[in-house]
């Protein structure tokens, strides 16, 4: 960490005209409101996606208490049902995808020497959006009957013939929420296909960039499949159409399909960035340029283009023909050849490296671990025949929350720690840091991975109450998740701090070894950067 | 300026993709049918009487179909098979009868959807005649019998022996336009609307 310090600012050409702007700021409320600054627009998902992490994980915790043992004690089922819904939705639109745009946001134009994003007006109110549609979500909860409780999957008939009033707001917020995103991944294209500096060559974009232009199109091909979904959900429910109703001539199975087209997409658009900003921290600290950077490009691409062929294996157990299962499992279990491809391609870059262990390489090698535990948990979940077992269980559970949680989580809290004192020109408390990591590192496993157990053992997900034989591991796996919830407001109290301009001044390189123009210009970051482009050789 | 107008232009084609995909989601649902109905795997049966003319009857071999009954959530019929299972020769024309009854005390329309398990086994199955393909309306506590009339079709596949065919009853009765008390020739086939 004392390395962090001592590095001098590369001599470059690119800040000369940074004086003349002498960054004057807007002040107060209206600042935020109708910025166009990429910096505030960035530093505002940021902030609402922490925010909405806090609320889904606050859920988590009523599920967890409600687990702790066996029996029904602190809520309702339908309580319960809820809380598990809306704790999905919160964190996939709400914490997950924000918090990646919101580090597009900061670190694309930074990346590559672009001023601003291409079209910041839209910028401003893809992010203002976002509070609402999840105001409408969370005040759901408060209608009578409750808000949604179909689980975040909203499968027919549970979200059209057996669900409530609230329904309806459900639809409108994800409505909301894809417009929010869909925005933002167009802005994200247009700003990466134009606004490069001279020499930005498209092989020598840093693997960030690369990896969230791939997010973006995977977000502009399936968000509005997804606002379909909802659409017709909300005219079966509501207008009498038949798309999922078999007494109509619909198919309720169907609504899978159409779901999961735009659901296997989504989880890599989850990922995907999380695979670029852990690309570009292990160089940083291993002081070595990126194992097999156009493999990195190739497989990310691969990664995408699979990701709309292996739908169908969510939907194992609903009864499709031998030879479909077939197609889906061998179509999965594809894709982990280029995941395959970039955990080799770190390891490989850290191999012989010098390596150091600050904050983002500890997140990022923890990331790169558990993220293969949980990809190997796929990859047994893809197995057709094996499958009829895991389906529904905690198995599934345990799965997507390490490559969630300990993936694009832990990517993002490395993302963070990475280029936080960019951002705020100040190094944050290591202290509180070095907290943070191990004691979510510990608490999340103890948290996730009892999982696997009792699902193998037959646990099924989205229930309240379990059998007796599951009480001894659900007691360690709620008290994992509520020490993984307490260590987040560690967190919490050094982002205030860091926030507050505490700490160590830091140059503009921070890292020893960080390479790329975001680590060319001043830290803090002016609010105005590349007004001049710089010219990348 | 180019370069907004760079950007325009990229952002028209970009929402473009957009607007086609949200298309598209819908576009899914005639696709699905389609993809059903041509590879026959969610085992949905033909919704139009297919016409049984010199089919050849294969005596060389003999498959088992079974008949299953139910009724979908707040559908109060009696509804069963008279025949549980009938051994059939591929090509054959056998007719089975399903009962109902209604014992509530409103007339209620019903129709009846189908399923074949295995699916595959739905391309060959064919009905000349049945109640699925129109919606049945029932008098309060009165009964009825409703004839199935079909063939297998030889082109069945040899591994195939045994397949099972399943009604449920949905109560229809808000969706009907009109509630007659006599089988409406003219009525619209149930799984033919709300598409």
């Amino acid at each position: 960490m004392s390395k962090a310090t001592d590095v001098i600012s590369p001599d470059s050409s690119v800040h000369h005209d940074e004086h003349d702007h002498h960054d004057h700021i807007p002040k107060g409320i209206t600042r935020w409101l109708f910025t166009t600054n990429h910096k505030d627009i960035g530093t505002l998902y940021l902030w609402f996606a922490f925010i909405m992490f806090l609320v889904g994980g606050a859920m988590a915790m009523v599920i967890r208490a409600e687990l702790f043992q066996p029996g029904l004690q602190i809520v309702e089922p339908n309580f319960f049902n809820q809380m598990t819904t809306v704790h999905g939705l919160i964190m996939v639109f709400g914490a997950v995808m924000p918090a990646f745009t919101g580090l597009a946001n900061w670190l694309v134009p930074m990346m590559i020497g672009a001023p601003d994003m291409a079209l910041p007006r839209m910028n401003n109110w893809s992010f203002w959006i976002l509070p609402g549609a999840f105001l409408i979500l969370l005040s759901s909860l408060f209608m009578e009957g409750g808000g949604p409780a179909f689980g975040w999957t909203f499968y027919a008939p549970l979200s059209t013939t057996y669900s409530g009033d609230s329904t309806a707001l459900f639809v409108f917020s994800v409505h909301i929420m894809g417009i929010s995103s869909i925005m933002g991944a167009i802005n994200v294209i247009v700003t990466i296909f134009n606004m490069r500096a001279p020499g930005m060559t498209w092989m020598k974009m840093p693997l960030f960039v690369w990896t969230w232009l791939i997010t973006a199109f995977l977000l502009i091909a399936v968000m509005p499949v997804l606002a379909g979904a909802v659409t017709m959900v909300l005219t079966d429910k509501f207008f009498g159409t038949s798309f999922f109703d078999a007494a109509g001539g619909g198919d309720p199975v169907m609504f899978q399909h159409i779901f999961w087209f735009f659901g296997h997409p989504e989880v890599y658009i989850m990922i995907l960035p999380a695979f670029g900003i852990i690309s570009q921290i292990v160089p940083t600290f291993s002081r070595k340029k990126l194992f097999g950077y156009a493999s990195m490009v190739y497989a990310t691409a691969s990664i995408a283009l699979l990701s709309f062929v292996v739908w169908a294996h969510h939907m194992f157990t609903t009864g499709m023909p031998v030879y479909m299962e077939m197609f889906f499992m061998f179509a999965t279990m594809l894709i982990s050849v280029p995941t395959g491809v970039k955990v080799f391609n770190w390891v490989a870059t850290m191999w012989r490296g010098s390596l150091t262990f600050e904050m983002p390489m500890m997140f990022a090698i923890a990331f790169i671990v558990l993220f293969t535990i949980g990809g190997l948990s796929g990859l047994m979940l893809a197995i057709t025949p094996v499958d009829f077992q895991y389906h529904d269980t905690y198995f599934v559970v345990a799965h997507f929350h390490y490559v969630l949680v300990t993936g694009a989580v832990f990517s993002i809290m490395a993302a963070v720690y990475y280029w936080l004192p960019k951002w705020t020109g100040k190094m944050y408390d290591t202290t509180l840091a070095k907290w943070h990591f191990w004691c979510s590192l510990v608490s999340v496993n103890v948290l996730f991975f009892p999982m696997h157990f009792v699902g193998l053992a037959g646990m099924p997900r989205r229930i309240p109450d379990y059998a007796l034989q599951f009480a001894d591991f659900n007691k360690w796996i709620s008290l994992g998740g509520f020490a993984f919830g307490l260590s987040q407001l560690i967190f919490l109290a050094l982002l205030i701090k860091a926030c507050r301009k505490q700490g160590e001044p830091v140059s503009a390189q921070v890292w020893d070894g960080a390479e790329g123009l975001e680590w060319e210009i001043p830290s803090p970051a002016p609010y105005h950067t590349f007004d001049t482009p710089p010219v990348v050789k | 300026m180019s370069q907004a107008n760079a950007n325009n232009k990229m952002v028209l084609k970009l929402v473009a993709i957009v607007i086609g995909m949200f298309g598209f989601g819908f576009a899914l649902v005639p696709l699905y049918d389609v993809f059903c109905d041509v590879t026959g795997i969610n085992g949905k049966t033909e919704n139009s009487a297919a016409v049984y003319q010199s089919v050849e009857i294969d005596e060389s071999r003999e498959v088992t179909v079974e008949f299953i009954t139910r009724t979908n959530t707040g559908m109060p019929w009696e509804f069963r098979a008279e025949t549980q299972r009938v051994k059939v020769h591929p090509g054959e024309l056998n007719t089975v009868s399903f009962y109902v009854r209604n014992p509530a005390s409103s007339n209620i329309v019903a129709q009846a959807i189908p399923s074949v398990s295995p699916g595959t086994a739905a391309l060959y199955l064919n009905k000349t005649e049945c109640f699925c393909f129109n919606q049945q309306p029932l008098d309060a506590g009165s009964e009825a019998y409703m004839p199935m009339q079909f063939y297998v079709d030889p082109q069945l596949p040899k591994e195939i022996t045994y397949f099972t065919l399943q009604y449920t009853l949905y109560d229809v009765t808000a969706r009907a336009s009109d509630l007659t008390t006599k089988p409406n020739p003219f009525m619209v086939s149930g799984a033919e609307s709300g598409k």
